[in-house]
């Protein structure tokens, strides 16, 4: 290593102390989570404070998390539900967003003022006109109603008109004389060169969605529509009881996906940005 | 490469007004099959907004475009069957070169079925299109000795060759008319003069009728077989680079073109000639004696006389076989250059009195208004 590169490391040492501690304190309740569920109930409300267990009790605790309460179900429907409402939030934010960001017509701006108004509605707002029109279609505790109200996201379409704007337009008028509709446009050269952008939105979308307790907490009736979140609630108020061990297990299981999800995404946000080199 | 000769453009009355701005106020230009056109002139003065009508990437407010005899003006870009190379070559960053030069014909040749990933490996036949296709974009390639670069994507490129590969993707397709907006403006000078002759050398070998835009005057005086020099929105002369240059219709045209600058001296017309100073000069204007007119006099049209204007050396800038003089004349007072052989001007100093002269019937005389009037010799119209 260089001269200058070890000084600037001392020199960065107060900043990376601070921002380990502050890490500390964030990770500190996940990692207490963990070795929770290695141990039996009646350890983790022992006076020691002790992270590692005496007994290692993890198998039963994971054991039961999965026995007691249909657990893969509810992480299926967790992936099944995130993985529609990102599609669907893309299959309507991306075209929508171009056309804010690149195409010229009348009430464009209009209409982005109305997006803009619709990022400060909070989402429980409309719940309750939503619960019931979907109980009067009948729908209620389906895949539908769990993800119909998400499928259009003004977050989204906001995202991503900003990513778009970014372009230049010769890229998009190249395209138009390389005999490309706007739909191919769309999907053949905006979005590929808009990564960064659609990671972010991936990331937000799944995790919001994943965590999501309110809105499937309405919907959804039976164990078999559960998401995970739901999934933990149910399990606690009805097996779990004070088995805190057996509930962290059943934590760990349900928030294990999304730290991976993130870990990957993670690398991917940072290929993107070194990727998008696109000025000419 | 064969193929059959480029398609005639007609461009009549094309208008165009962005906001309270009339960008462009009734252009016509006929282009002639094969023909390299370069539509020049100051930045703003609607030469780009021209050729990205004639794109289709504009609509005009009116006018209409014909190409090949068949009027484009309400057809979308992609139905044009023109190609157009970019000031920011415009490469596609996601995709390799191989892939950039093959979007066009991808887009045209195969159908929306034929595109999808897996799915094409149903429709018949799409295996040989696709296979023309590669050998289509491998000829393209080696035109252009790009050859080697077919795996890398745009962002690894360098500027000349990102912009061998956008003028491969516009001629990959054939297409019956090529426009080109500034392509080397963002190459450094070296690399430009060579792309220029580049450049010319395909359009000699396509034969595709080309139109292209630049502000930079050499570019269009070296490779066009016509030019077009525009001035706000309109189109003020049209002809060979010698016809506008030698003979331009227009003051700022005349300015325009030519480096360094015309020198322009206010003069006088009278009955028996051109009053410049204290000189008569013996040739008649088409204008009323007493109109102020304005004498346009080239750098490399003047000389040292004995008979010329009085003047001052200023100061010189030496230029290997020539020398720029500036000077400033006695009366009228104004500031004049002219480009001088070496043998002659090199040793002049700052302070030196001279006299500068022309061949006075070649100068050019512009009216009050700008445009260029015509002149006689004066002794023959006394003659006549």
């Amino acid at each position: 290593m260089t001269p200058g590169a070890n000084r600037t490391l001392i020199q960065d040492l107060p900043r990376l102390a601070l921002l380990g501690l502050g890490a500390v304190i964030v990770l500190a309740p996940y990692v207490w989570m963990f070795f929770a569920s290695l141990k039996p109930g009646s350890e983790v409300f022992s006076n020691s404070l002790s992270l590692l267990p005496e007994r290692f009790y993890a198998l039963e605790n994971y054991g039961k998390a999965l026995r007691e309460v249909p657990m893969l179900r509810f992480l299926f429907n967790g992936v099944v539900v995130c993985a529609l409402i990102l599609f669907f939030q893309t299959l309507f934010a991306v075209p929508a967003a171009y056309a804010l960001a690149k195409l010229r017509w009348r009430g464009r701006e209009v209409l982005f003022g109305l997006v803009m108004l619709g990022l400060l509605i909070p989402y429980h707002v409309p719940a309750l006109p939503l619960y019931v029109g979907f109980a009067r279609l009948g729908l209620l505790d389906s895949f539908t109603a769990l993800v119909a109200p998400f499928s259009i996201s003004v977050f989204g379409i906001f995202l991503f008109r900003q990513a778009f704007r970014s372009l230049p337009d010769e890229l998009i008028h190249a395209a138009r004389i390389d005999g490309m509709g706007e739909m191919s446009i769309v999907w053949r050269v905006v979005m590929p060169n808009a990564w960064p952008a659609a990671t972010a939105f991936a990331t937000f979308s799944i995790v919001a969605h994943w965590n999501d307790l309110f809105w499937p907490l309405i919907v959804v009736q039976s164990h078999g529509m559960a998401t995970p979140a739901l999934g933990v609630l149910f399990f606690r108020a009805e097996e779990a009881g004070n088995d805190v061990g057996a509930l962290m297990a059943a934590a760990v299981m349900v928030t294990a996906p999304m730290v991976i999800l993130f870990l990957l995404a993670q690398r991917r946000f940072i290929q993107g940005i070194a990727t998008a080199g696109l000025k000419g | 490469m064969q193929r059959e000769a480029g398609r005639e453009i007609l461009i009549e009355g094309i208008e165009k007004t962005f906001g309270a701005t009339r960008v462009l106020k009734g252009v016509s230009i006929a282009l002639r099959e094969g023909e390299f056109l370069s539509l020049v002139g100051p930045s703003g003065c609607g030469k780009t907004t021209l050729l990205r009508i004639i794109a289709g990437l504009e609509t005009a407010d009116a006018g209409r475009i014909t190409i090949g005899g068949r009027d484009v003006t309400r057809l979308r870009a992609a139905d044009r069957d023109i190609a157009m190379v970019f000031q920011n070559y415009a490469l596609y960053p996601h995709l390799t070169v191989e892939q950039n030069l093959a979007v066009p014909l991808v887009m045209r040749r195969l159908s929306a079925l034929e595109r999808l990933p897996l799915l094409r490996h149903l429709v018949p036949g799409q295996a040989g299109r696709r296979g023309a296709i590669a050998t289509r974009v491998r000829e393209a390639a080696e035109m252009l000795r790009l050859g080697h670069l077919m795996q890398r994507r745009p962002a690894q490129l360098s500027g000349g060759q990102r912009q061998r590969v956008a003028l491969g993707r516009a001629l990959v397709r054939e297409p019956s008319a090529f426009l080109m907006d500034e392509p080397l403006s963002n190459l450094d000078a070296e690399l430009r003069a060579g792309t220029r002759r580049e450049i010319v050398e395909l359009h000699r070998r396509a034969g595709v009728t080309t139109i292209y835009v630049t502000h930079d005057q050499v570019e269009a005086m070296t490779m066009s077989d016509r030019v077009a020099v525009m001035m706000e929105g309109e189109l003020l002369q049209l002809g060979t680079p010698r016809q506008v240059y030698d003979d331009p219709c227009d003051l700022s045209v005349a300015g325009f073109l030519g480096s360094p600058r015309i020198n322009t001296l206010p003069a006088l017309a009278t009955p028996s000639g051109v009053a410049v100073g204290p000189l008569l000069l013996p040739m008649l204007a088409e204008a009323p004696a007493g109109t102020t007119l304005t004498l346009g006099l080239r750098p490399e049209a003047l000389s040292l006389t004995r008979d010329g204007l009085a003047a001052t050396v200023e100061h010189l800038e030496f230029l290997g076989a020539e020398v720029l003089l500036h000077a400033r004349l006695a009366a009228p007072d104004a500031p004049l250059v002219a480009k001088l052989p070496v043998a002659i001007a090199g040793g002049l100093r700052r302070g030196d009195a001279i006299r500068l002269g022309a061949e006075w019937p070649e100068a050019l005389l512009f009216g009050a208004d700008g445009k260029r009037l015509r002149t006689v010799p004066a002794d023959r119209r006394v003659h006549a």
